[in-house]
């Protein structure tokens, strides 16, 4: 899969970060940075819970 | 699936309805699944409303959570505008207010909550809430014209409200029944900064005072506090809380009090389950049943539900989750986590509440229990994660020192 983030979406409520801290992250500079576009399948289950809480739809998931 | 389950009714065409019918098709679900929602529109976004709509940045269609054809892949027989009026649990069927009904194996209840109105008053022109997208658009075509709005309570909803008259110049009046707004909520000295905030940006603030009547006949012209004085407007919006949608559920069986109450797993009677606004559902997290009438929380048990109804590997798991919610006003975003009673100690550990940039603690006995902060999104997410293991007082403070706050 391909993670994808609409940065001027984006309004840093960090629920991302908290269900896939592996594929999230909120950098110094503070704006969302992806930490892995294409993580693996295993990570599937909490990329997809990142998706679903995101409050401004701002991430999306390419196969 | 433990038993085959080949019929699942949603009732509440919302985000936790919405949430909870694709999960149901991600995770497998092929039988029949009806989607039933009272208004006549898609399903869409509330935050945007209060946001967006009325400050006329997104047109209402851009709320909606999927386009027309988002919903071809969910195999939803959707019915919208139609309201259900009755529950027979023994005979497993919801009665439609279009003189149909819907039989199920499961159903998921998302009826949500509706507007809370002022007591003995009578609607007209001019005298709005704010719940349904109908709403946002009727308002703000009123704040076009508008010269002065009366705001009849300053939770959230009235603050974002504000906010957005501003926003386009209209001038505010806003009253509360409280010396402090959301004081019970966020404690005395972040209301009293929101009040300030309100101020410094030309909105006339009436503390500790009710409305007593409103005037105009063919349409508003003000309200009446009871201190007596007389308040001009051309529109005033009413945002004084929100009751659940349980009134049709009355005499069903279920168990019904501020909300439908139901267990951890969200089940409130054998195969029927309440979600989001609507639902009291056993919270670990909190240890009772809070209603929680949050967007991630319509979300959480939305998916929940879901998960539980198809039997979950981890069925019986209950419900744990730390409550959220946000607020946007003027150049500022508030965030809270965790729940704060009257009365819990508040620390500010980051920022000012003079500067209206700040991180806050807050404790009840020995444990941290909530944090709010102003523009600092950061921290949040910190103290989201640390919230969650339901830390000690001096756990988190020590952590604020070692960070070097």
């Amino acid at each position: 899969m391909k993670v994808v983030v609409d940065l001027s979406s984006c309004d840093l409520h960090g629920l991302c970060v908290e269900a896939a801290p592996e594929v999230f992250e909120i950098g110094d500079d503070g704006a969302l940075r992806v930490l892995n576009e294409t993580p693996s399948d295993d990570l599937r289950a909490k990329v997809d819970k990142a998706v679903r809480e995101c409050p401004t739809g701002a991430i999306s998931v390419t196969e | 699936m433990a038993q085959a389950v080949r019929r699942v009714t949603i009732i509440g065409a919302s985000l936790a309805g919405l949430r909870a019918a694709e999960t149901l098709r991600s995770r497998g679900y092929d039988g029949a699944l009806t989607l039933v929602g009272d208004e006549r529109h898609r399903p869409y976004d509330r935050p945007p409303l209060s946001k967006q709509v009325l400050d006329g940045t997104w047109t209402p269609e851009q709320t909606f959570f999927r386009q027309k054809d988002g919903y071809d892949p969910l195999a939803l027989d959707l019915r919208l505008g139609v309201r259900a009026t009755s529950l027979d649990l023994r005979a497993k069927r919801v009665t439609l207010a279009d003189g149909g009904w819907t039989d199920y194996d499961r159903l998921i209840i998302a009826t949500g909550a509706r507007v809370r109105t002022l007591p003995g008053i009578v609607g007209r022109p001019g005298l709005l809430v704010l719940r349904t997208l109908d709403d946002a658009v009727v308002l703000r075509g009123e704040l076009e014209r508008a010269r002065r709005v009366a705001i009849v309570g300053m939770g959230f909803i009235g603050l974002e409200v504000a906010s957005a008259c501003r926003s386009r110049s209209v001038d505010v009046v806003a009253v509360e029944l409280l010396p402090v707004p959301l004081a019970p909520i966020v404690g005395p000295a972040v209301g009293e900064m929101l009040v300030a905030m309100h101020a410094d940006h030309g909105v006339d603030v009436r503390t500790g005072v009710t409305v007593t009547d409103i005037y105009g006949e063919s349409r508003v012209a003000g309200i009446v506090l009871s201190d007596g004085s007389r308040v001009d407007a051309d529109v005033v919006v009413v945002g004084i809380g929100v009751v659940p949608n349980t009134d049709w559920l009355e005499g069903s069986g279920l168990t019904l009090d501020n909300g439908i109450v139901c267990d951890g797993a969200g089940e409130a009677a054998p195969d029927v389950y309440a979600a989001g606004d609507v639902a009291r559902m056993a919270n670990a997290w909190h240890g009772d049943f809070p209603r929680i009438e949050h967007w991630t929380n319509a979300v959480e048990q939305g998916v929940h539900v879901a998960e539980q109804l198809l039997g979950a590997p981890d069925r019986g798991t209950g419900f744990s989750s730390v409550p959220y919610f946000w607020s946007d006003q003027y150049d500022r975003k508030i965030q809270f986590i965790g729940r704060a009673r009257p009365h819990d100690e508040m620390l500010v550990v980051d920022g000012s509440v003079a500067e209206r940039r700040l991180t806050a603690l807050y404790r009840r006995g020995d444990r941290l229990v909530a944090c709010l902060t102003v523009n600092q999104p950061r921290a949040l997410i910190k103290y989201r994660k640390l919230l969650a293991s339901n830390p000690s007082w001096d756990t988190a403070v020590a952590d604020v020192t070692r960070s070097g706050h």
